[in-house]
């Protein structure tokens, strides 16, 4: 490794690897280290199920969890939106080649101790069953209100007069269309997916984007706006490390990174034992910088092994459950996500759920209980709490840019929109996305 | 407007037409093969002189492709390869699983010159048979072939170890073509091709993101 390198990217969680990727792409000559013998870093899918008891320093499982290859495990829990950032960039890279989906069967929001299906349109407004015959029409006036507005033409926004996207706060839109503090809550959190209530103040057109995405995304699939790879998220790390390997990228595993050098304060290289590799910029996630992060909160995710579906989803093979904020008395909200032998995640027979919430209390298994209630009987709990890393700087002095830790939305689109800060940070441009040469020797030639 | 079109056009997963059985005439089966082997044995220069009856003498250490597809007519049957190549991942044993996964035909590259390579080629097989799925079909190719007077792998040893461990074994040289050809019939004669043979999982409903088209079944060989 004692060469000279454009970028030198460590880690190999999904951030770097898409990162990782459009470097290589750009031209520039990356090389690519973990200092796990695994691809994915903390999003990795843990497999064979053995590995998964010993990170949490539990004995080997039982038979009962059949073979123990089948079982691919995340750590982290998130769903790709069908519509967003992370599908086009999928797509735009050609790593969709590599990878296989299902469609998520179903989505739910929690109210009053029980689940139902989240209303996304104007026509399932108007027979949920988690509003009363009066609300339905007004929330489903406000569902077309949402899906005609388009941010750059005035009159799609005559339904109420004086708004203006920019300056208009959510709260008054929801006060216009007169919907009551529990459409708000489903609005807000299952179909807008945001986490709290600060958008309320905040001016309209993100909520009004966000509630187009859900709706764009569930067009695509049907069942719900989600999409699961098969054999489970560690396979969007090793598909983007592909791409930058096959533009050039060197990859590395199990190499323990024992310095990141400054030179002027200004990163020049890294150093692995006796061996240091020049480079002019480094790209990593917060693990391998913790003097140059700050903690910003913590996330506690609960990886729960279960023998049967989640109760009141129709025996759905996969599901996601939002559980609003105000519904269990949080400032956040509870995420479930469930998937299954379906999507090659473990044995025949066998669902992998995981619930997951920004701590809020000293006791943060405690406050993930109503999301754990709703799973029925757990074979094996797996219970992290993870700190959540900000970069202390936009790196652009000293080259060396981190990325922020995974945090607690149930997709990925935050995630996106970090990379392609870093990308831009790290670049001064934003990735040409027809950089990517999709005909270069390939089957599509 | 609504003329056949052309079964096998590049690039996409073809079915047989609707009403012929499985197992009947003129079916088109696609199988996932990846290439092993250290780097610089030949395993780009092999897959180049098969998809494209090309050999660059200094070809370069990757072919920047996410992989290359050709296909070979059997009697009754075309099978269809989608060859992975490993990018250079190979080099500091950085292989991704995804790289394996659902792969139904291997072939295990190593140079007759140079004996290393024939020891990393057996542990890419043990690799295989712990990672990949149980029914794959393994080549040896022992590749360069033409640099016959520079032999330090011989012929029979090669041809032992893959009899014990029930390879398909070959001589190749993707310079003089001699045996490339050759080695993917054999491969795509020894598949199966009923649908439950290869090691797909059989699937239904999974999505290919970015294409109009769903896939119908993840294993190998089409209903």
């Amino acid at each position: 490794m004692d060469e000279e390198y454009d970028c030198i990217v460590l880690g190999t969680g999904l951030k770097e690897c898409i990162i990782s990727g459009m470097l290589s792409v750009s031209g520039k000559k990356v090389l690519h280290m973990d200092r796990n013998k695994y691809y994915g870093g903390e999003s990795a899918s843990i497999t064979p199920l053995e590995d998964l008891f010993a990170k949490f320093e539990m004995p080997n499982p039982d038979e009962s969890y059949g073979r123990t290859r089948d079982w691919n495990v995340d750590l982290i829990p998130k769903f790709l939106m069908a519509n967003g950032q992370l599908v086009k960039l999928l797509i735009h890279t050609g790593v969709t080649r590599y990878l296989e989906f299902k469609s998520v069967e179903g989505s739910y929001v929690y109210k009053g101790n029980k689940i139902s299906k989240v209303p996304s349109d104007d026509k399932e407004a108007l027979t949920t069953d988690l509003l009363g015959m009066f609300e339905k029409r007004r929330f489903r006036n406000f569902l077309v209100f949402a899906q005609d507005f388009k941010e750059d033409d005035p009159s799609s926004w005559k339904a109420m007069p004086g708004f203006d996207p920019n300056t208009t706060p959510m709260s008054a839109v929801f006060a216009h269309f007169n919907l009551d503090r529990n459409t708000i809550d489903i609005t807000g959190h299952a179909l807008a997916l945001y986490r709290d209530d600060e958008y309320l103040a905040k001016p309209a057109l993100d909520c009004l984007k966000r509630i187009r995405l859900y709706s764009d995304s569930l067009a695509r699939y049907g069942k719900s706006p989600y999409l699961y790879p098969l054999y489970g998220l560690g396979e969007l790390p090793q598909g983007f490390a592909r791409l930058s390997a096959i533009y050039g990228g060197t990859y590395m595993l199990d190499k323990p990174i024992d310095e990141i050098v400054f030179t002027d304060g200004k990163v020049s290289g890294v150093r692995s034992g006796s061996e240091t590799a020049k480079c002019k910029q480094v790209y990593c996630d917060p693990t391998y910088v913790p003097d140059k992060v700050k903690q910003v909160g913590q996330v506690i995710r609960a990886i729960c092994l279960l023998d049967h579906p989640v109760a009141n989803t129709k025996d759905a093979l996969s599901t996601q459950i939002i559980i609003p904020q105000k519904q269990v008395n949080r400032n956040s909200d509870i995420y479930v996500s469930m998937v299954s032998y379906t999507h090659q995640v473990a044995a025949k027979g066998w669902f992998v759920a995981l619930v997951s919430t920004t701590v809020e209390t000293a006791d943060p298994e405690a406050e993930i209980k109503p999301g754990l209630d709703l799973l029925g009987p757990i074979k094996q709990k797996f219970v992290t709490v993870s700190p959540l890393f900000k970069p202390i700087d936009d790196g652009r002095e000293s080259q060396l840019f981190i990325s922020e830790s995974y945090d607690a939305t149930s997709h990925f689109e935050t995630t996106c929109l970090d990379v392609l800060s870093i990308y831009n940070r790290g670049t001064g441009e934003d990735f040409d996305f027809s950089k990517v040469k999709h005909n270069l020797g390939d089957e599509e030639a | 407007m609504s003329k056949e079109t052309s079964a096998a056009r590049p690039g996409q997963r073809v079915t047989n037409g609707g009403g012929a059985a499985a197992g009947g005439p003129g079916k088109i089966c696609q199988f996932k093969l990846v290439l092993l082997g250290e780097s610089a044995v030949g395993k780009s220069s092999l897959v180049l002189r098969f998809v494209k009856g090309q050999f660059h003498e200094y070809q370069e250490s990757t072919i920047g492709a996410a992989f290359l597809t050709q296909t070979v007519c059997l009697e009754d049957t075309t099978v269809k390869f989608e060859i992975w190549d490993t990018a250079g991942q190979e080099r500091y044993h950085s292989l991704a699983p995804m790289y394996y996964r659902g792969a139904q035909a291997a072939i295990v590259v190593y140079d007759i010159t140079n004996q290393d390579t024939f020891g990393r080629a057996k542990t890419w097989v043990k690799e295989l048979q712990r990672q990949a799925s149980p029914n794959i079909v393994i080549a040896l190719a022992g590749n360069k072939a033409d640099l016959a007077n520079k032999r330090m792998v011989e012929y029979e040893e090669a041809n032992t170890y893959a009899e014990e461990n029930s390879l398909l074994f070959m001589e190749t040289s993707a310079k003089t073509a001699m045996n490339v050809n050759d080695i993917f019939l054999a491969i795509a004669q020894k598949l199966p091709k009923n649908e439950s043979g290869a090691g797909g999982s059989g699937n239904t409903g999974n999505i290919n993101v970015g294409s109009s088209r769903t896939q119908e079944s993840s294993s190998g060989c089409c209903k």
